[in-house]
């Protein structure tokens, strides 16, 4: 579905389910490089399970138009313009990465917007080395090399998909190759200048849930606890041998995280 | 900067797809010999059929020992994933009711597979498919053979049985100026001497009854998407694009992205088509990928020295072989094939006499029988024609008809 954002053409997946006004809604943001593809695994059904969803391609991203924004606060700007142009009073937030960051801001500051808050492969601050940033910058395809590497935990590089006949790593190299000049390198740059985690954080007056990767080299569960221990009466699910990508890594446990919580 | 630590070919071929069994530890990929799979409740049953969540149904659908194959072979390749099929023809029927209906038209190399020219020339028509075969050394001829309905174009890495190399990048462009995919039929390299998916290709096929499998007993095919074709971009793929009723409407490349070919053709070409793998199968073609390099490198290694042979016997007329620097595509072979191929032709004067004494000769000195086969010769080429494929392991009959070009004539 495409809808007229800021004149911007923004296009949002649905899960294969009408808009139904009497359901809630959830919003998913996927985090850098990726696209609403990222919760294929997840956005069909919570569609089919009570649940109106936007499974967004962030703008400037996969089938959006528009330019990546300069920071996560103006990302978030446009995540609640697209809410007002569905005219959406509330919705909740879930985010991977780039996109939890994106959550975190626009649940911080538009407290009465956001009814939940799901931040997926999160770290704050979001560090990016200087190594991989550069490569991104040269848009040198070893970036997207280093990016999947990192992002699959070990026993994820053997694969054993959830999805009968997928192949994780040569999926996600796919997506992420696809995502066009500067993508990558404008998302991480905006992930690694944000520094309003901690504001947003006090602000929050939304439930919020943490889902990480116990080996999640791109946003390691250590780097997350500072902005977890600043949000009062938050919830966290580990996943148990999982990377960056926990949405197609472990599928399945998002998915039972997300009912359970939302 | 370190290299990205992807796992590399051997450890694939070992290991990519399988999660060792946390209860049993079974070091083995167990055979899941079971038509059907056990449901939590009914939501659970709904959300599997309506493709909301992950998991198996029904083993025409998919298996547990079948996507060990699947992942294993798509990880190879460099895909983004596989489907196994009942046998190569059907991984190639499968692509072709997965991408076009009545009133589209191939253009195919004319130099492949007999099965697959039947299919193509005399099987497909009937369901309104119509095929233009062309010279695989003529690229402008595969240009000049696309139509307005032209869905896909099929060659094979190596030629059969004139041994031509396919110029995948050129042909691949050739398939993307006219918005349309590339397949190739990968059997004769395999993964290990050539991926064409790193060519240009956008799909590839096996008949894994070959050399994936390796010993001869087990039929099985693959189809694996490289899942770069921009299906909504070409504008030309409406079951990629375009609603599908089957399930509620969905837009296959809307909802899975790159994987929106495989899905459609798992959920729709397997689903109906049926032609499903045997995961007892899938189980006998794992044990074959699991030592696919080293049985290719010996491959290669007996081929040449056949070669050696042939070139220095006085009742061979000539030998085709892409090593040799007489080879039409030997420039090409040496870039796109560098770790060699297995396969060789040869022509004798003298018939027949002298050309069974030779072929008895190179049938002793290979190591295997049908294509990809690692024991004794089983079948004899054609003895009414003096002309014989051979890969180190010389090939069926069937692997060459008695009037293509290569063959006709002598
Ligand atoms: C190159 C090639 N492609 C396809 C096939 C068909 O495969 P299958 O016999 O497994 O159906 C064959 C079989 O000989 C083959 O050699």
């Amino acid at each position: 579905m495409y809808v007229t954002v800021n004149n911007t053409k923004i296009f949002a997946a649905t899960g294969g389910r009408e808009f139904d006004p009497s359901q809630p809604t959830i919003l998913f943001l996927h985090g850098a490089a990726m696209d609403h593809t990222a919760w294929a695994l997840q956005s069909r059904y919570m569609a089919h399970h009570g649940f109106n969803v936007f499974a967004l391609d962030l703008v400037g991203h996969g089938k959006s138009g528009g330019e990546i924004p300069a920071s996560i606060d103006e990302l978030a700007d446009s995540v609640i313009a697209f809410m007002d142009a569905m005219e959406l009073k509330e919705a909740a937030l879930v985010g991977h990465s780039m996109g939890a960051l994106t959550a975190l801001s626009a649940a911080g500051r538009y407290q009465d917007r956001v009814s939940a808050v799901v931040m997926i492969g999160i770290a704050y601050p979001m560090m990016v080395g200087e190594a991989f940033l550069q490569k991104a910058r040269e848009n040198d395809p070893a970036a997207y090399q280093m990016m999947i590497d990192w992002s699959h935990a070990r026993p994820s590089h053997r694969g054993a998909a959830e999805v009968p006949g997928l192949w994780m790593i040569g999926n996600a190299l796919r997506v992420v190759e696809k995502s066009g000049k500067d993508t990558l390198y404008k998302g991480l740059s905006i992930c690694a200048g944000y520094d309003g985690g901690f504001e947003a954080a006090q602000n929050l007056k939304a439930p919020a849930l943490f889902i990480l990767g116990d080996k999640d080299m791109m946003t390691m569960p250590r780097a997350a606890q500072k902005l977890i221990a600043a949000i009062d009466g938050q919830k966290t699910v580990m996943l148990k041998d999982c990377g960056h990508m926990q949405m197609i890594e472990k599928a399945a446990d998002v998915r039972s995280a997300l009912i359970e919580f939302l | 900067m370190a290299d990205p630590n992807f796992l590399k070919f051997d450890t694939l071929s070992l290991h990519a797809g399988q999660e060792v069994d946390p209860i049993t530890g079974a070091r083995a990929v167990p055979i899941y010999q079971t038509t059907s799979y056990v449901f939590k409740d009914a939501d659970h049953a709904a959300s599997l059929f309506n493709l909301e969540t992950t998991g198996h149904i029904y083993s025409r659908l998919s298996n547990p020992t079948t996507a060990v194959l699947e992942e294993r072979l798509a990880s190879l390749e460099g895909g983004v994933g596989a489907i196994c099929t009942a046998s190569g023809h059907a991984a190639m029927h499968l692509a072709i009711v997965t991408l076009m209906s009545a009133g589209s038209h191939i253009v195919c190399s004319q130099s492949v597979y007999g099965g697959t020219y039947n299919f193509l020339k005399h099987t497909m028509p009937r369901f309104g498919i119509e095929t233009t075969f062309v010279n695989p050394r003529d690229l402008d001829a595969f240009k000049d053979a696309i139509q307005d309905n032209t869905r896909l174009v099929i060659s094979e890495t190596l030629g059969n049985p004139g041994l031509e190399v396919t110029n995948i990048p050129a042909l691949a462009d050739i398939a993307h100026a006219a918005d349309i995919p590339l397949l190739i039929d990968n059997t004769f390299a395999t993964p290990y001497l050539c991926r064409p998916l790193d060519l240009g290709a956008d799909l590839v096929m096996h008949s894994a009854t070959k050399f994936l499998g390796g010993h001869g007993i087990a039929m099985g095919g693959a189809l694996i998407d490289g899942g770069r074709f921009d299906w909504e971009k070409s504008g030309k793929f409406p079951t990629l694009t375009e609603p599908y009723e089957g399930y509620h409407g969905i837009r296959y490349e809307e909802e899975f992205g790159p994987l929106a070919f495989l899905m459609r053709a798992r959920t729709e070409g397997i689903r109906d088509f049926g032609a499903c793998i045997s995961p007892t199968n899938s189980f006998q073609i794992l044990q074959g990928v699991e030592t696919l390099s080293v049985r290719m490198e010996k491959h290669v290694a007996n081929a040449r020295k056949v070669i050696e042979f042939l070139n220095t016997h006085d009742a061979v007329e000539t030998v085709s072989y892409p090593e040799l620097p007489t080879h039409p595509d030997h420039e090409l072979a040496k870039e796109l094939l560098p770790k060699g191929c297995v396969h060789f032709q040869f022509h004798c004067q003298r018939w027949p006499r002298s050309w069974q004494g030779v072929y008895r000769t190179v049938a002793d000195f290979l190591s295997s029988g049908e294509c990809g086969r690692c024991q004794k010769p089983r079948h004899s080429p054609c003895l009414d024609n003096t002309s014989a494929n051979g890969c180190a392991s010389p090939q069926e009959c069937g692997h060459f008809r008695r009037n293509d070009p290569p063959v006709s004539g002598y």
